[in-house]
């Protein structure tokens, strides 16, 4: 009943084109960034800016950055923590080495520079494909920390390698308060979902599901393999070093590159896995499954009375329990939360009636 | 079915918390404690947080300080930086009512991203013989502690003692070290000043790293041994320490020439390597052993009672172990020094600031509380956080840890000037405008 779309009809050519063609979809989401922009900001506190929202945002940025990559165009990559430490080691020297500058601008210098590095590390994806190019995109992962860590110009000669985040303005307007912090990811972060939204509805995000799909009947209808390939790696790096950018500096405060390991890499490919490959909506929902799920887990068992179970094994029970929910999740639904979410949409679409 | 259950053991779970959670009563001291008890380095953890907490409860089994209780739970952070902002964020506020005292990750990592949070929170960052070398100037950092000993300090203690060994620190010149160390912020955090000293002395210095976690060393041990050094000082930490002492037995490298340093010289480091590590030295700030008095109170106060926190009682004594009791004891201290200002009661983070900044352990205050020779003596002010900047130096005899030197000073006063420079600049990045120390009371 709620979903009903009778009485929508087009009368333009531009009302069936837009993204959100529901009058519905359009309220939610009009409802949803009321809630996220005010009332979050008034209602919420220092634990749930600082430890929950703000990684919940920017791990939902890097999932799309990698969903844009392997879920569009179809590519395997394990680099996308190398990406995100280039766009952080980046943002950060930008700000260093020009005074003055934006931090805005930085976010986005930083991102083109990830898209640089990417897109070189892309380079292979012409000839290789699948799991071979895993292994082409493992070389970043271990090359870019490790030339972060070896070259110490870029974390500015720093004694033990930590770079500390320099001052969060934007327009004079300080954003060092948690609430701030959460405000300036939040904008950021909004403003590239509608930007790749966009960008998957394209010529090229429709080129790269035909490359996904079958990059030879691809080639065959015409599209152009090498740029469609490289621009999916160099897009995607962008995301990458821009949610890089934002988890050292509105997220952490300060970055090391061993925060960029492997382990993210991996935490990312699980976000798109569990969210749903080739969804924008599921990158929020894998990467809510991913931060919410472990800290509910562990602020529950936080209230366990004291001495009941031995804390190092409470730690592992959790890690169990976790490990277990995602092998349910996928058995319920091998296609990601996203699918789950349209199937529900679907049937609220025709609700009461059954077909 | 599944959903139902799940949820019904949900609400039950939290019904469960909530009741025992209302059986604390306010009037208590808080102790967060982002403990780690999983991944690579929980012997460390384990070991740590079980000594810390044993003397939590001895404190509190003889009446508390002055008659506050103390508090405090847990969360894991594995080590990981984001789970201990994460564990910071939950825990700052204190357990119901009871305000938090200080916090205490024993990570480098966790200590730098919540540095600039502790200070905003007024709340102390305690990095017992680790941490930013530089918040030893409390003019610049007045919220972090690297008490006992900083990093610089505990290098300039294992130079000068080789020093010694070579019959003087003129004799240093010409020596060839090398220094292997974990590649993370807490290894490189030394290399500068080991570069300066080298200057200084004459000696000539090679730096090796070896990647996180440190359990493959074939290559930097084969470079070593081209090099032929008089000395190596490992700094590692959890596995890469018996990786470290096996590799040097497999190339040849004498491991009564291995000096290991603060984060090097366990038993839980030594004990893996079995046969190669004996003979291997290394520093520490305290002993190992249970015949302290402190350390028989807690056998019988605690663990006798079956309310030890060690899952292996074979651990009480060792030196992961004691270091948490030096640290509950530092940290104790401090509460109980703050009290004398501020009263008698659950003191707030700023208050026992106050109190870490008068904190003084003298040979009196030590045999009272039953910790002489466990703990050195120590003295804190403003401008210094650090206090004691001395240490021992064991060897390993495949069994346990035998001391073999007496208390080794590191040269502080040619620290000093590094130290702050090093702040000064910091406090420039970040626009902080110094305290006047001659003003504090």
């Amino acid at each position: 009943m709620l979903y009903r779309e009778a009485g929508q009809f087009s009368s333009h050519y531009a009302e069936d084109r837009r993204i959100f063609r529901l009058r519905q979809d359009r309220l939610g989401l009009v409802f949803l960034l009321v809630f996220a922009f005010i009332l979050i900001p008034w209602l919420g506190n220092d634990y749930w800016f600082s430890a929950i929202l703000i990684p919940f945002l920017v791990l939902s940025l890097a999932g799309l950055g990698l969903n844009l990559l392997t879920g569009y165009a179809g590519q395997l990559s394990l680099g996308s923590a190398a990406f995100m430490a280039v766009g952080a080691f980046a943002t950060y020297n930008f700000e260093l080495r020009l005074p003055g500058l934006p931090l805005l601008v930085s976010f986005v210098l930083g991102g083109l520079v990830a898209a640089l590095v990417a897109l070189v590390f892309g380079l292979p994806s012409l000839r290789i494909k699948g799991f071979y190019l895993i292994v082409s995109t493992l070389a970043a992962q271990f090359f870019v920390p490790w030339a972060l860590t070896k070259f110490s110009w870029f974390s500015n000669d720093s004694a033990s390698g930590v770079i500390s985040a320099p001052k969060l303005e934007v327009l004079g307007i300080s954003f060092d308060t948690p609430a701030g912090r959460y405000l300036l990811t939040l904008t950021v972060v909004v403003a590239l979902f509608g930007l790749a939204h966009n960008l998957v509805r394209s010529e090229l995000g429709r080129h790269w599901m035909a490359v996904r799909d079958m990059d030879t009947a691809a080639a065959v209808i015409g599209i152009p393999l090498f740029k469609t390939k490289l621009l999916a790696f160099a897009i995607s790096g962008f995301f990458l070093g821009i949610a890089g950018a934002l988890w050292a500096f509105t997220y952490l405060g300060t970055v090391e590159p061993q925060g960029f390991d492997l382990n993210r890499s991996f935490q990312i490919l699980f976000i798109i896995i569990i969210g749903g490959l080739g969804s924008i909506l599921g990158n929020f929902l894998g990467a809510a499954f991913m931060v919410l799920f472990p800290l509910l887990l562990s602020n529950l068992a936080s209230l366990l009375p004291q001495g009941l179970i031995d804390a190092g094994q409470l730690e592992h029970l959790q890690k169990i329990i976790f490990g277990a929910l995602i092998i349910i999740f996928l058995i319920k639904e091998p296609e990601g939360l996203a699918r789950l979410w349209q199937r529900l949409r679907a049937q609220a679409r025709i609700w009461p009636l059954r077909h | 079915m599944f959903q139902r259950s799940f949820a019904s053991s949900l609400v039950l779970a939290l019904t469960l918390g909530s009741a025992t959670l209302n059986a604390q009563a306010e009037g208590e001291q808080y102790f967060p404690l982002q403990s780690y008890r999983v991944g690579p380095y929980a012997a460390g953890g384990t070991g740590f947080f079980g000594g810390f907490i044993d003397y939590l409860k001895y404190v509190n089994a003889k009446g508390g300080v002055n008659g506050v209780k103390l508090t405090w739970s847990e969360c894991e952070t594995e080590y990981v930086v984001e789970k201990g902002v994460e564990c910071y964020e939950r825990l700052k506020g204190g357990l119901k009512g009871a305000p938090a005292a200080a916090t205490n990750p024993l990570s480098v990592g966790i200590a730098y991203a919540t540095l600039e949070r502790s200070t905003a929170d007024k709340l102390p960052l305690i990095t017992i013989n680790h941490g930013r070398t530089d918040s030893t100037d409390g003019s610049v950092f007045p919220y972090a502690f690297p008490l006992q000993l900083n990093p610089y300090s505990e290098v300039s203690a294992i130079i000068n003692y080789i020093g010694q060994q070579a019959g003087g620190l003129s004799k240093l010149k010409g020596l060839n070290i090398v220094t292997l160390y974990h590649g993370s912020p807490y290894g490189k955090e030394t290399n500068e000043v080991l570069k300066t000293l080298a200057a200084q002395y004459g000696f000539t210095l090679t730096l090796l790293e070896v990647p996180h976690p440190g359990n493959e060393q074939q290559s930097q041990w084969l470079n070593i041994r081209r090099e032929k050094p008089d000395w190596v000082i490992l700094r590692g930490w959890g596995v890469m320490n018996p990786v470290a002492l096996k590799t040097a037995q497999k190339v040849g490298f004498p491991v009564n020439r291995i000096i290991g340093n603060i984060w090097s010289n366990s038993e839980e480091d030594a004990a893996p390597a079995g046969a190669a590590a004996k003979g291997f030295i290394s520093i520490t700030t305290h002993p190992s052993g249970t015949d302290f008095p402190v350390l028989q109170g807690i056998k019988k106060e605690v663990i006798d009672q079956g309310q030890g926190d060690l899952a292996d009682p074979k651990r009480f004594g060792t030196v992961y172990y004691n270091l948490g009791v030096v640290n509950g004891i530092l940290n104790v201290e401090a509460v109980r020094i703050a009290q004398e200002k501020f009263g008698q009661q659950p003191l707030t983070g700023e208050q026992v600031r106050w109190g870490f900044e008068h904190l003084k352990l003298d040979d009196v205050r030590l045999t009272a509380l039953g910790a002489k020779g466990l703990v050195q003596p120590l003295q804190l002010s403003c401008a210094d956080h650090e206090g004691g900047g001395a240490v021992r130096f064991q060897q390993w005899d495949g069994k346990q840890w035998n001391l073999i030197s007496d208390w080794v000073q590191a040269d502080r006063a040619l620290l000093r000037p590094i130290i702050e420079a090093s702040s000064h600049k910091y406090a420039q990045e970040k626009g902080i405008t110094p305290r006047d120390c001659s003003k504090e009371d």
